[in-house]
């Protein structure tokens, strides 16, 4: 075994992944609160450094100094290990989202090795991201569990039962992704994408609504946003918590966000492809993949400072009796039309 | 070495080609988890420690706290979380016939008709759901 190839590289790819990964989030947490600001009409937090630049920066370091609280009636162990549960497939849901270019003639070499945009192109790639992203269930139920809070509990179980009911519309709307690139790696779904016309969002247009309104709905993102929603539940599933604990509960929500729309991108939108040019720069392949990205996440915030909250039964009523449908007929559709 | 060892070597090198794929996923779980450990440990040791009684009791809006949350909660979530494990099922299903089917369709339609009818079958089974009311929320 090749220490290099297993060992040096994926450290690298990690390294600079989780790193902008991080920036990422802070960015869009000061993003929300400019665009916000900017579609209500108001300036937002424009004084820590320019533009307010360092806005998240200070807010770190403050969770960093809040009083680390264990409330008295909490379950302690499984407390403390519902942030751990939830961070961790945060952080893991990108491993197989190729964000730059992986053809083996374009990319850098690192060290007498090709250095591919993509930490591992894992055969299943598609069911990796099913299965690491639901996931993330077990660590909003264990805290709203161990908390021991009512609002906590009414929040957990809602995000679970949301979760879980647009998870099969999620899965359902990629069928047919699948099945016209028959292959679940993301190199090859990526690659099959150069030309525009070939853009997932265009063979498959009623699989790409599905995947993003459900998208949405797993991130816990308004307008399905019931499982805190402030005015009736404080904080939701992390009302008991506090410092980095919340921060951590934070971050994972931006982190799914952003790891979403790259997923997203990967699978509807090209990934770095652009106008079907072959041949691109690695470089220029990047930064047309974080473009997409920061767009799609601007869409993001956009829709949450315009759309209202649904109400529990009509948000429970859209994953059963209209995505799920939706996605059934997309995936019988498609079927026929390669059949035929 | 014998042609037989040859196969034999290339066989193996192919699966440990594909198992070597997830070591750095391996690597990955390890680092996402030091650095939400670090996360964890690093509130614990640099806050304040400032508890009092109503600090460490349950946040109930300012009021007296009411009895402990271990309630009984609505059986409409039950029935949700058991619907959706025979459907996921089901998508899990539908998996490998979608990887499959643009190489399988071009020799007949019988991969069509067949997964027709088994999403026919899911479909009976969604329509019942329906109309007994499993998926109305009241």
């Amino acid at each position: 075994m090749d220490w290099l190839t297993y060992l040096v590289l994926p450290l690298i790819k990690i390294a600079i992944a989780i790193g902008s990964l991080l920036l990422g989030v802070m960015m869009m947490v000061l993003a929300e609160r400019r665009v916000s600001a900017w579609l209500q009409d108001r300036h937002g937090p424009n004084r820590v450094g320019w533009h307010g630049m360092m806005q998240p920066m200070a807010d770190g370091l403050k969770f960093i100094f809040k009083e680390d609280l264990i409330p008295g009636h909490v379950d302690k162990p499984i407390y403390l290990l519902a942030p751990l549960v939830i961070l961790v497939p945060a952080l893991m849901t990108w491993a197989v989202v190729p964000f730059g270019t992986t053809d083996p003639t374009q990319v850098p070499t690192l060290f007498g090795q090709p250095f591919k945009f993509q930490l591992s192109d894992l055969n299943i790639g598609i069911l990796y991201i099913l299965a690491i992203t639901s996931l993330g269930v077990y660590g909003v139920v264990l805290g709203a569990w161990a908390s021991n809070n009512k609002y906590s509990l009414l929040g957990g179980l809602r995000a679970a039962a949301q979760m879980i009911s647009y998870e099969l519309s999620l899965g359902l709307s990629l069928i047919g992704v699948l099945m016209i690139s028959g292959s679940l790696k993301f190199s090859v779904i990526v690659a099959q994408q150069t030309d525009i016309w070939d853009w997932n969002i265009f063979r498959q247009f009623p699989a790409f609504l599905v995947f993003t309104i459900a998208s949405f709905a797993e991130t816990n993102r308004a307008p399905f946003d019931l499982a805190e929603a402030e005015q009736e539940l404080v904080g939701g599933y992390h009302t008991e918590y506090s410092s980095l604990k919340f921060a951590i509960f934070f971050m994972a929500e931006y982190l799914h966000m952003i790891v979403g729309s790259a997923v997203n991108v990967s699978l509807f939108l090209g990934g770095w492809h652009l106008f079907g040019i072959e041949n691109i720069h690695w470089a220029f392949s990047i930064l047309i993949f974080c473009a997409k990205v920061t767009l799609f996440l601007f869409f993001y915030i956009w829709v949450r400072w315009t759309l209202p909250r649904f109400r529990y039964d009509q948000l429970m009523m859209l994953g059963w009796k209209v995505l799920l449908p939706i996605a059934l007929i997309n995936i019988v559709g498609t079927a026929i039309i390669l059949a035929f | 070495m014998t042609t037989e060892d040859m196969v034999k070597t290339s066989a193996r090198s192919k699966t440990e080609d594909m198992l070597n794929e997830y070591i750095p996923i391996l690597i990955l779980t390890i680092t996402a988890a030091l650095f939400a450990a670090i996360n964890l440990v690093l509130s614990h040791l640099l806050g304040p420690r400032k508890s009092s009684r109503s600090k460490l009791s349950v946040y109930e809006s300012g009021m007296k706290p009411r009895g402990d949350a271990r309630h009984r909660f609505s059986i409409k979530f039950y029935l949700i979380a058991m619907v959706f494990i025979i459907f996921d099922i089901e998508v899990v299903f539908l998996y490998p016939w979608a990887l499959i089917f643009r190489q399988y369709v071009a020799a007949g339609p019988f991969i069509l008709i067949e997964m027709l009818v088994f999403i026919g079958i899911l479909v009976l089974g969604y329509i019942y759901v329906w109309k007994k009311g499993g998926l109305t929320w009241d």
